[in-house]
């Protein structure tokens, strides 16, 4: 499909100039620098609808390729192209980021430009992760990403900002470098950075393992996994409103994207070796860190530890296509796992992105993120109150949101494996439900909980235009997902027929 | 008795340069105070001309000249080429600190081109003779230029430190020559090298004399444990000395590595293989964590230069060429990295304020964000953030590791990175995350300097989106 426009370039490049431009305009006319943002921030958009339109979903090969060379003397190219289970998550990301400019509109006025800035080149960078097929490339936009991630969180954080993004870019910094190890090992072993490659090539049982393991570091840490998740909450907390959302929304997907990419092709029978142990920190995740959401007294936390949770069921998901296989010897129900974490990652970017946005906009009223500061919004936020109380139905899976769809396939598919996990998988259903729905009754209903609260404004009409934006998906997934399943089901058939296929040679 | 005229033309631009070196010396004594900037373009103008001359007399393959001392090769060329940039450029950064401070005299400029000289002879030495020459000209330059201070304690201190342990060094290495001399009964280094590798064992003498050089070599780089005169002499020069003594040698010492250690004594590489292993963990353990510590950004980027020097060594004790690539491409973009870092140091001082201390870059991003940028630029390419090059540079370094079956020692030393990024991403916090404190000024610099230091600090970025033509020409001239 070369020769045709390149679509993936634009989405690379074209936030990454809007956000130099933003910088330029925010200098010479700083009225029009929240303009130029939104602009760019669309178009963006707009750019990644053909994506969606014209994607072949009958195949699982890559598509909208591109391939340049790039560092000749490595064999390292410029090499793009998306399959089923990139695409959505570039829309995703695309969407979401016209969301954060519209909602740091006013509420943001140190470095305005700066911070519009940040998020479009941020943009920019993680289209690029999604789309490279070039594993160095892949490997430089996956860092480069945590450079406007470590200013967002630390310009235009809370109090303990400095201690979260440092924590941040430490723990993930930590991370990726083993990655990169083990990408140059099999560079050299295969003479190329396409991943692709990587995915054919052969290795032994020790080599994955060390290779499963030093990406587990990396993906782990982003997805993030009990017991690395613990800069999350810190990272949430602090961030601002926008920085929250795309931390939750979109580089928390990475994580899920990279055992899809790398951790599961790769190394098939690594992951078919450790997927206990996957499989055992995803339910420690949902059961565990489920029980801690519910006892948290800040509302970013809760929604932060509720994030964790729900990551560990797209893990799950992923992994638990071994345990069928194991047992049926069959791969019937195996895609449904897959899909149904790929479900879940879209759906939660949704969910959680607009938990966050609802949190900022009670946080701009009355600066607060105490549960305990609120109460009884409901009768002075009636509007609000109507979106946060559905996005936390979302949140504990309610059916025709989105939330339910993802949980109920990887539910399903644990049932196939084995009817503990699938017990432990269930927690989530009143544990989600617990703690969502009592962070209602404590923020929205209720007597007004205090004079600031009866002071309050509904939302505008920019916050409105925000929730909106972010309830239609939510609705529209959770009542007909069969769209979003059409697309990602020719790769994850795939995926799942390259991944049970042994990679050992001889022993 | 017959006596025949050597060729000259290889060494045009370093007899040009010496032949200026003489001619400004005389002219700087009759100039006058107000008049200082002639001294200073004329030695912009010589680095300039030594600069047209080596592309000139520039060739294919390698001459060798003045029976075998000197050599003229596309590798030579190339690291030549990069120290006439830096040392022009460093010139220019320097001009209005120096001017400042009332040390705007000849004999930076002097000390500097003598140095320069010093760099060149190293980088084109064929003997063992001319190793020695080039090095201790280039030492004793070095000496004196930190002393240029007289007025400051510090500067004095860091200067006899500098010199004394220079001196042992340097007779350490001479050393290791003479012992070299007596093993093999040559100071060619061609001679030697043959000599060396087809001994079938390696003789006692010679692995004696392999532990001194090795000893000499570091010291000139920096690695642990002979790098105890270099957080003392970064601190204590003024910065326009720290500039010139933290870049351009670099290139110079690892010349001399090339010439001296692989080319001589490549047949020794099972042996020095080993020392270097433990000689670059220990820079890079020494680097990344003593670093923390600093609050003077001067020392913290001369434990910087530690741990970066242990990258260098990585790529070198493969003794393979895709590290020898990767070591040179690593020294000439670590350069870099470090011109810009001690460019903006420099043009943050003002008379009477060094801006030295971490603490004097909090909230640079709202007095300058432009140059703010440029200074996050050098702490992420130092740390080995990509898109910018440093990144780069520690791959292909990591590459050839592993490349060389030493998996182990790139997963140490990407762990020694991890460590590292702490301390240079503290600075992008002072600037950044924190507020101006009242009373700090604006940064102002004169229009030369801002540009080239703008381009200085974009060409992190440049070479890191764009490595291929640089790294090209590293695997060009690197044949070994």
């Amino acid at each position: 499909m070369t020769g045709q426009f390149p679509i993936l370039s634009l989405l690379l490049w074209l936030p990454i100039v809007g956000g130099v431009a933003v910088l330029a305009v925010g200098r010479l006319a700083p009225q029009w620098m929240r303009w130029t943002a939104l602009l760019f921030a669309l178009v963006t958009f707009a750019v990644s609808v053909p994506l969606w339109t014209h994607f072949d979903s009958s195949t699982a090969a890559m598509q909208f390729t591109e391939k340049l060379p790039w560092i000749s003397t490595f064999n390292v190219d410029y090499s793009l192209g998306v399959d089923g289970i990139a695409m959505p998550l570039i829309l995703l990301n695309t969407f979401i980021t016209i969301l954060v400019v519209i909602a740091g509109w006013e509420t943001i006025q140190y470095k305005a430009s700066q911070y519009m800035a940040a998020f479009l080149i941020l943009e920019g960078l993680m289209n690029g992760v999604f789309s490279a097929v070039d594993g160095m490339l892949f490997y430089v936009l996956w860092e480069a990403m945590l450079i406007p991630m470590f200013l967002i969180i630390g310009v235009w954080g809370g109090p303990r900002r400095v201690y979260a993004t440092v924590k941040f870019f430490l723990y993930t910094f930590f991370g990726s470098v083993f990655m990169l190890v083990a990408i140059i090992y099999m560079y050299v072993k295969s003479g190329s950075f396409d991943i692709l490659g990587f995915q054919q090539m052969s290795l032994g049982m020790r080599e994955q393992l060390f290779i499963f393991v030093a990406f587990l570091l990396a993906f782990a840490v982003k997805v993030p996994m009990w017991p690395v998740h613990t800069w999350l909450p810190d990272a949430h907390v602090e961030a601002p409103t926008g920085g929250s959302v795309i931390l939750a929304a979109i580089m928390l997907k990475m994580g899920g994207y990279g055992f899809l990419r790398f951790s599961l092709p790769i190394t098939p029978d690594a992951s078919h070796a450790l997927t206990w142990l996957v499989v055992g920190l995803s339910l420690t995740a949902i059961i565990y860190i489920g029980f801690v959401a519910v006892v948290q007294t800040d509302m970013k936390k809760l929604v932060a530890y509720s994030s964790v949770a729900h990551m560990g069921f797209v893990t799950l998901g992923f992994f638990l296509l071994f345990a069928i296989f194991e047992k049926s010897g069959g791969l019937a129900g195996t895609v449904m796992g897959v899909e149904g974490g790929m479900v879940q990652m879209i759906s939660h970017g949704f969910v959680s992105g607009a938990l966050f946005l609802c949190v900022g906009v009670l946080y701009d009223r009355l600066h607060s993120r105490e549960i305990s500061a609120y109460g009884g919004v409901v009768n002075v936020m009636p509007a609000f109150a109507f979106f946060m109380v559905l996005f936390a139905m979302a949140n504990c899976g309610l059916p025709g949101t989105s939330g339910f769809v993802g949980e109920w396939m990887v539910i399903l598919t644990a049932m196939r494996a084995n009817f503990w996990v699938a017990f432990g998988a269930a927690f989530t259903l009143f544990l989600g439900a617990a703690y969502s729905l009592w962070l209602v009754k404590r923020v929205i209903y209720g007597p007004i909980g205090n004079d600031h609260v009866k002071e309050m404004k509904d939302v505008n009409q920019r916050e409105l235009i925000v929730l909106v934006l972010c309830a239609v998906p939510v609705i529209l997934i959770g009542v007909w997902p069969a769209p979003l399943l059409d697309v990602m089901h020719a790769t994850v058939t795939n995926l799942v027929h390259q991944v049970v296929q042994t990679k050992l040679t001889g022993g | 008795m017959n006596f025949v005229l050597p060729q000259f033309l290889p060494a045009v631009p370093e007899m040009f340069l010496l032949g200026m070196i003489c001619f400004i010396l005389v002219v700087d004594v009759f100039v006058s105070e107000s008049h200082r900037l002639v001294t200073y373009w004329l030695s912009l103008a010589s680095v300039a001309g030594a600069a047209w001359l080596t592309v000139a007399v520039a060739q294919q393959g390698s001459l060798l000249t003045f029976s075998g001392m000197f050599v003229n090769d596309a590798m030579g060329n190339v690291l030549k080429l990069f120290t006439y940039l830096i040392v022009a450029v460093v010139f220019i950064y320097s001009r209005d600190y120096l001017r400042d401070r009332s040390l705007f005299k000849g004999e930076y400029y002097i000390l500097g081109l003598t140095a320069l000289l010093g760099m060149l002879i190293m980088i084109s030495a064929h003997n063992m003779l001319t190793v020695y020459l080039g090095l201790e000209l280039h030492s004793l330059s070095l000496y004196a230029m930190v002393a240029l201070d007289r007025e400051s304690p510090v500067a004095s201190e860091a200067a006899m430190k500098y010199f004394v342990l220079g001196a042992i060094a340097s007779g350490v290495l001479l050393y290791g020559m003479s012992l070299l001399y007596g093993a093999t009964g040559t100071l060619d280094l061609t001679t030697l090298g043959v000599h060396i590798a087809s001994a079938p064992t390696a003789s006692i003498a010679s692995l004696f004399a392999l532990g001194f050089v090795v000893t000499g070599l570091c010291f000139k780089l920096g690695a642990v444990p002979f790098h105890m005169w270099l957080p003392d002499v970064y601190e204590g020069s003024a910065t326009s000395v720290t500039l010139f003594v933290g870049t351009a040698p670099k290139i110079a010492a690892f010349a001399l590595f090339m010439r001296f250690l692989v080319a001589g004594l490549g047949g020794l590489h099972p042996q020095w293989q080993g020392m270097l292993i433990v000689i670059s963990v220990l820079s890079m353990a020494i680097g990344s964590i003593v670093a923390i510590a600093q609050s003077n950004l001067k020392r913290m980027l001369a434990y910087s230069t530690i741990g970066h020097v242990g990258f260098i060594l990585l790529g070198i004790l493969t003794g393979t060429t895709a590290g020898y690539q990767a070591a040179m491409f690593y020294t000439l973009t670590y350069v870099v990295m470090a011109m810009a870092g001690f460019g903006l140091i420099l043009l943050l001082a003002r008379k009477g304020f060094e801006s030295e201390r971490l603490d004097d870059f909090k909230g640079l991003n709202e007095r300058s964000p432009w140059f703010a940028a440029m200074m996050l630029m050098v702490m992420f390419g130092m740390a080995g953030v990509p898109p910018f090059v440093g990144f780069f540079a520690k791959l292909y370094v990591l590459r050839a590791v592993i490349d060389a079956g030493l998996t182990w020692l790139a997963v140490t030393a990407v762990a020694f990175t991890i460590i590292s990024a702490f301390y240079y991403i503290r600075l992008v916090k002072l600037m950044y995350f924190d507020r101006a404190p009242s009373g700090a000024r604006n940064v102002r610099a004169e229009f030369d300097v801002r540009w080239l230091l703008s381009g200085n600090g974009l060409a992190i970025l440049v070479l890191g989106v764009l490595p291929g033509p640089l790294l090209a020409l590293c695997a060009r001239v690197i044949a070994f």
